[in-house]
């Protein structure tokens, strides 16, 4: 079903062809923020607006999208903006990620690697990664153009120092192409090796700060780190409680009063093939 | 045996007709008309026309209506619907000079050419709840009609002033030469030149800028502002179609005007003169115009080699922060489900918790 009245994908032909030359200047600059005259969507700033406007700019009428939030199909946000698309394009979408030939995401890579044939989009809050270091955007417009990338390094020094360990755990800034250092989005930090060579293309939208960047396919991603202390990713002692998968990122839910919690697949694609190929977890607690 | 949540998409689309039902209210109750919004909660109107930056008393009603009586949600649905229309170019300045003045004060002369006019206002009301307004039906005494109607030509006071060359000339520059930028098209990247800027107060959020512009009066940016004029009436709007290379007439706009005189002590280059700082909102807004002229002139520190040490001084943190439609987006993604990004920080915490319990117990 088509929305009467609004264009293939809501936005007009003009606005799709600025966008997509922001893109291809993104894609020709590895991790540089190219600034791009964000619209005003019918959905909130904040929720995903950036990575609409991605989407709608290079979605075709034989694309299958898949869009996930927190790793999952069917979390409100990311059945919205399924909808959205499913109403304004009309394009076939699709839970499963092997087929998509568009995701949209939110927080997370999907687990199983992505293919030459599809592009990842990812919705993003604040694509400055030195945004909390220095608030003004001219100064870290300079920063960056100077590759002046010393304090970031200081950042992760003084948790070292301090904690034993870099605290950040989400949203961990990585250097693209050994040039521009670049915000992967608020994905943990459990992610982050899965942008190094990615075979697809990676785009980023951020409607609010009406920005967006790229990582083409093959390109070096490095999470930002020191050679005594390299960079980590997050680890488990259990294993998902359905499909019994431990190499992936698990959220833990909790299911009773007393506080007793589980521990499941984050991606929820990656955990229903597992089941479906007849691997079984414990079941969670009694 | 756990089962994930499902079934997300019928939940919004029961919440929504949930929505539509609390918006209805009481069926008992008639229905609310555009016409009666337009007419009787005209000022809410003119609120999102404003900040919804779309001129239009019809489609703002709606919004209006939409919203349940939400200026912010209006304002985003206005703008949403904004956003789809083509942009056919920029109209001619307005000469607000020339408008056909419904108000105009000024507190800086006690009398001056045109007179001061003090027309629709809540300025000098008692605020007593009027409780015979509770009962509907009673039309309001017609306002008597002066003997001679306001001059057709009232020249703005700041004008007035620049006669004596005491305070400073605005005359355009080559920055404001061709197009402005549009703040709604183009990607605007700091610093901004005060055309840009003051698109930005334009459609700013009114509570934001009221505080703003309430914090350089209380010494955070300090400016010595008069209320130079306020003036409030309809302007035309003249665009030139490029088919006929003239200007003509598309519309007759109620704006309110502010120009505040502020006293600048003078600098190695410029002597001691009043300085200005502009505000102008669609519709009938004193609050927001003299707030907006207030921020204006702040935001002109750097340029007249003032401290800027304030707030509203602060172009990147009053204008990235100006917009209640960006600000509500962001402010209520929280809602958002987090938990991928919480469980990092579970992780991470418990890490952090354990080093620091053995660290004690090993002392």
């Amino acid at each position: 079903m088509n929305a009467t009245g609004y264009n293939f994908a809501y936005l007009d032909e003009q606005t799709k062809r600025m966008i997509r030359r922001a893109i291809l200047k993104a894609v020709a600059i590895p991790g540089y923020q190219v600034p791009f005259g964000g619209r005003e969507m019918p959905l909130p700033y904040g929720w995903g607006t950036g990575g609409i406007q991605v989407t709608a700019s290079i979605i075709g009428a034989d694309d299958v999208l898949k869009v996930i939030d927190q790793g999952a199909d069917d979390t409100t946000n990311a059945v919205n903006i399924r909808r959205f698309f499913a109403k304004t394009a009309g394009v076939t979408t699709t839970e499963h990620t092997t087929d998509a030939t568009i995701i949209q995401t939110r927080h997370r890579i999907p687990e199983v690697l992505l293919s030459a044939h599809q592009t990842i989009v990812y919705q993003v809050p604040t694509p400055e990664p030195l945004r909390w270091i220095e608030p003004r955007e001219a100064e870290t417009r300079k920063m960056h153009a100077l590759t002046e990338y010393g304090i970031m390094h200081v950042g992760l020094y003084e948790d070292i120092a301090r904690f034993g360990r870099v605290t950040t755990s989400y949203n961990y800034p990585v250097r693209v192409n050994a040039r521009y250092v670049m915000s992967p989005s608020p994905i943990p930090k459990f992610d982050n090796p899965k942008m190094d060579q990615m075979d697809a293309l990676q785009l980023f939208g951020a409607g609010r700060e009406k920005r967006v960047y790229a990582i083409p396919p093959h390109t070096s991603v490095e999470s930002l780190d020191f050679e005594d202390h390299p960079f980590q990713i997050e680890t488990w002692e259990e294993r998902c409680a359905l499909c019994d998968a431990d190499d992936s990122f698990l959220d833990e839910v909790i299911t009773d009063d007393a506080g007793t919690r589980m521990h499941v697949c984050s991606d929820s694609d990656y955990c229903r093939d597992r089941q479906e190929a007849g691997h079984v977890g414990d079941g969670g607690p009694e | 045996m756990y089962v994930a949540v499902k079934g997300g998409e019928t939940a919004i689309e029961n919440a929504e007709k949930l929505l539509a039902e609390e918006r209805r209210g009481n069926p008992d109750v008639p229905e609310i008309s555009l016409e009666q919004i337009s007419e009787q909660l005209s000022l809410s109107v003119d609120r999102v026309m404003a900040e919804g930056s779309l001129h239009d008393r019809k489609l703002a009603s709606l919004a209006i209506k939409q919203a349940r009586g939400d200026l912010v949600e209006a304002i985003f649905l206005l703008r949403a619907y904004r956003t789809t229309l083509p942009r056919f170019g920029a109209s001619e300045p307005l000469d607000t000079a020339q408008m056909a003045i419904q108000r105009r004060v000024s507190a800086t002369f006690k009398d001056l050419p045109g007179g001061q006019i003090l027309g629709p206002s809540f300025d000098y009301t008692h605020r007593l709840l009027d409780f015979d307004l509770a009962e509907n039906g009673a039309m309001p005494e017609p306002a008597p009609e002066a003997d001679t109607p306001v001059d057709a030509t009232m020249p703005r006071v700041a004008d007035l002033l620049g006669e004596e060359g005491l305070i400073e000339r605005e005359i355009p520059n080559d920055q404001d030469a061709g197009e402005p930028l549009d703040l709604t098209r183009d990607a605007a990247r700091f610093p901004l030149d005060r055309a840009t800027r003051m698109q930005g107060l334009a459609r700013g959020d009114e509570g934001f800028l009221l505080s703003l512009g309430y914090s350089t009066q209380r010494g955070y940016g300090r400016n010595h502002p008069f209320a130079g004029e306020i003036r409030l009436g309809e302007a035309s709007v003249e665009f030139i179609p490029e088919e006929l290379g003239f200007a003509i007439e598309i519309a007759d706009i109620t704006v309110t005007e502010c120009q505040m005189v502020n006293r600048f002590q003078g600098s190695d280059e410029i002597p001691a003169q009043f300085t200005r700082g502009y505000g102008l909102v669609f519709g009938h807004n004193e609050r927001k115009a003299m707030s907006a002229a207030l921020v204006d002139r702040a935001l002109r520190a750097e340029e007249l080699g003032e401290a800027t040490d304030a707030p509203a001084q602060d172009q990147e943190f009053v204008l990235s922060h100006a917009d209640n439609v960006e600000a509500s987006g962001f402010v209520q993604h929280l809602k958002l489900p987090h938990y991928v990004d919480f469980q990092s920080e579970l992780i991470t915490v418990r890490a952090l918790r354990a080093e620091a319990l053995d660290k004690q117990a090993a002392e």
